[in-house]
């Protein structure tokens, strides 16, 4: 036990960049992200428990954007009626807005950038929008300045929706990476696990992007997954780390069409109560259509997609096999459950 | 073959579907010989429970006899009769080897589900919502039983589908929910719901060693086999169910308590209205009349049993009774798989006959009368079990 910790310490030493993302995370471990060769990591700095994802910064952005605007609302209403050409005599109103914009900020910053705070926004901005609206319609406001006012709003608006969408869906990139985390315990010793795994040619067993793996030798194997519409994705992938029993790290060889890195880890759980296996992924989606099969292969909840994977392997490797209700009777049509 | 499918809310249609066939090497398929409804299927044909589908095959207290088996079960074989536990159990993890077989960690493909609901997913359960894996029920002619080996008991000959049945679901059931109550000599223990459930929980806390056993319903029949199994009976309609509890107890209260009635409790009074209300709007998806009271009348430091399903969010649960009087709360999903083999003992040696319970007979095909009757507690319905 106390020589793995000091591996594993070495180890982080050498990626001293990244300790500060580990500090976060109090677990035992921490995060050990496969690099390529030259040492550069895939997604550096990225640590889903460590650091703050893209979605995340924008929304805090914008709720100190918003609570600024709100600020400013609240105590100079005249000076911004007249800014965005609005009718005058609107103080209450205008103040009204900018207590709306303060709250919604303040609640994303105090919930942690929670989807249905920034979602709050996007309310906030279509009640903006309709006032927007009726001041274009008023003849005593500047028209071109209500406009104007408008298109900022909007763009506003369109921050506001992206953000809070990929919030909800549980999408959460880093650098333009989907990365994840998942840990599940498996009432099996370290040994059988490790080895099944790294058997590659198991892994689409339970992966269900996957449609089949190639070795090529040692270190090297070629990745198949499905593409849209019946297509599949191809990329090589080697080993960097391969420590028996404990550790497997793996990443797509430079210049491939989908960057990808993963790694498995298999600790034993406490009191003899088999093991607990985490893995972590990083995929870096390309443009275009590449892009969008692997945005489709982690749907809207990427962590619980791949849950759902680890899920199989548990299965094969504590019964035998993987449960299904595939192909069972029912009184409708298609007679599958859904998954 | 024919099966009992679920279309909606109070729509249940017997209609052709295709045979189930071997899909996991485990499996076993049953010729069903008996099937009941259960209290559990309510909430499904009431439309408390979310994610069923239409078409989905009902049924999850059957038995029958092994046509197939899989390559891997090796305890069964073709032509054994078998009763089948109602949840689905792999006997190889953490829980399983627990004996905590509801709470099997790889029986749900839809363990996703339940854990968004939850927080975890519970076992696979045949016929039971999409919640807990979607798996076609054995209210048809043939079922697909996965994990054969853990879920069946072989029955010997000797014994009626009716004696050994209920060791599908109800019997266990009733049996855990007084074993949870943690009966010493001398206890008094109070049962919410005369239903197939309370009837098994009132023996069964007999058999364990309760003095007294005093329930709770308002149907004349069910109150009537409650007192035939030796129990002190309330009719809620009638008296003011805490006062009563508190004179046969001298003011202490029972030392357990048991709710056998769940989400769907009915209550004379405004209390019933404001939980049905709440219910309808879904600010509430459960009504625990029954369980406010087992708390409020439950003694200090004594047991509160739930069988009683619950599938959601509860209003005003007393949390400051169950504190302050020191409660301890027990509940679950029965691990059926537990008791087969102990309980189908008691009924070889004569401490219970489980037929005692059963009120109507009918075929399959008349299964969606079945569920109405049974829904509605008409013609003192207490449990239908079918043929084919
Ligand atoms: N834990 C398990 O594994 C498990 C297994 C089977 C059934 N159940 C559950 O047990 C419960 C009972 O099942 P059942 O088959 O007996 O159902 P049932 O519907 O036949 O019985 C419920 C009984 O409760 C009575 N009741 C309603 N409101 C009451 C109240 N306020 N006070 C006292 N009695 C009241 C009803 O009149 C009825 O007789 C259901 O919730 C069912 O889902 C749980």
């Amino acid at each position: 036990m106390a020589r793995r910790s000091l591996k594993r310490t070495a180890r982080r030493t050498a990626h001293g960049a990244r300790d500060k993302a580990q500090a976060a995370v109090s677990r035992k471990g921490g995060r050990i992200m496969a690099s390529h060769a030259n040492g550069e990591a895939l997604c550096p700095g990225s640590s889903r428990n460590g650091s703050l994802s893209q979605e995340k910064m924008w929304a805090y952005g914008l709720g100190l954007f918003g609570i600024g605007l709100g600020l400013a609302e609240l105590m100079v209403p005249r000076r911004l009626a007249r800014m965005i050409g609005a009718p005058p005599r609107h103080d209450g109103l205008i103040r009204a807005m900018g207590l709306r914009e303060i709250a919604s900020g303040v609640g994303i910053l105090t919930q942690g950038s929670s989807a249905t705070a920034v979602w709050s926004r996007v309310a906030g901005d279509a009640m903006d929008l309709a006032c927007l609206g009726a001041a274009f319609m008023s003849n005593r406001s500047h028209r071109g300045r209500v406009a104007l006012a408008t298109a900022a709003v909007s763009g506003a608006t369109l921050l506001d929706m992206i953000t809070a969408q990929q919030l909800s869906r549980g999408i959460e990139t880093r650098n333009g990476c989907i990365s994840l985390t998942v840990a599940l315990v498996i009432d099996r010793p370290q040994q059988g696990l490790y080895r099944h795994w790294r058997e590659l040619t198991n892994l689409p067993t339970f992966m269900k992007h996957l449609v089949r793996i190639e070795i090529q030798d040692d270190r090297r194997s070629h990745w198949v997954a499905k593409g849209p519409a019946g297509s599949t994705v191809e990329w090589d992938a080697e080993i960097i780390e391969d420590r028996p029993n404990e550790y497997i790290a793996w990443r797509s060889i430079e210049g491939s069409q989908v960057d990808h890195a993963g790694s498995v880890r298999f600790e034993p759980a406490s009191g003899g109560r088999g093991t607990i296996v985490t893995v972590e992924m990083e995929y870096r989606p390309p443009l275009g259509t590449v892009g969008a099969a692997v945005a489709a292969w982690f749907g809207e909840d990427p962590n619980q997609t791949v849950k759902m994977d680890l899920r199989r392997f548990k299965q094969m490797m504590e019964t035998g096999e993987v449960i299904t209700t595939e192909g069972q009777p029912a009184g409708r049509a298609e007679s599958t459950s859904r998954k | 073959m024919k099966a009992n499918c679920w279309y909606g809310k109070q729509d249940m249609r017997v209609v052709d579907v295709p045979d189930p066939k071997i899909l996991n090497k485990k499996d076993a398929i049953v010729k069903v010989s008996s099937a009941a409804i259960c209290g559990s299927e309510l909430h499904l044909y009431n439309g408390f429970v979310p994610t069923m589908e239409q078409g989905d095959v009902m049924g999850h207290e059957f038995m029958g006899e092994i046509v197939e088996i899989g390559p891997e079960v090796k305890q069964r074989r073709v032509g054994d009769r078998v009763v089948v536990a109602f949840p689905i159990s792999c006997g190889q993890c953490f829980f399983c080897k627990k004996e905590l077989y509801s709470l099997c960690e790889n029986t749900n493909p839809n363990a996703w589900m339940a854990e968004k609901f939850f927080g975890h997913s519970p076992a696979g359960i045949y016929g039971y919502s999409h919640l807990t894996g979607g798996f076609a029920g054995g209210q048809a002619e043939y079922v697909r039983v996965p994990f054969a080996d853990v879920g069946t008991i072989k029955i010997e000959n000797g014994f009626s589908d009716e004696q050994v049945l209920f060791l599908s679901d109800i019997f266990p059931t009733g049996y855990m929910a007084a074993e949870q109550c943690n009966i010493q000599p001398g206890d008094t223990v109070a049962i919410w719901g005369c239903g197939p459930v309370g009837q098994f929980a009132i023996r069964s806390a007999f058999l364990l060693g309760a003095e007294r056993v005093i329930a709770i319903d308002r149907f004349p029949a069910r109150l009537q086999m409650a007192r035939d199994g030796g129990a002190d009976t309330i009719d809620y309609e009638e008296t003011d169910v805490y006062d009563t509890l508190m004179q046969l107890t001298g003011g202490r209260g029972p030392d357990s308590c048991m709710d056998a009635v769940g989400l769907e409790a009915h209550m004379p009074g405004l209390l019933y209205y404001y939980d049905r209300i709440k219910q309808a709007m879904m600010s509430e998806s459960d009504r625990p009349i029954a369980l406010r009271q087992a708390i409020m009348a439950c003694r200090n430091g004594g047991t509160v049993s739930i069988p009683g399903v619950y599938g959601g969010l509860i209003d005003k649960m007393p949390m400051g009774a169950v504190m302050n009087k020191a409660l301890t709360i027990k509940t679950g999903q029965t691990h059926c798989q537990r008791y087969l083999k102990p309980l189908l003992d008691r009924i070889a040696h004569g401490d219970v006959d489980p037929s005692f319970v059963v009120t109507h007979r009918m075929k399959l095909a008349e299964a969606p009368q079945g569920f109405d009757m049974f829904n509605r507690k008409q013609d003192g319905c207490i449990k239908i079990v079918m043929t084919p």
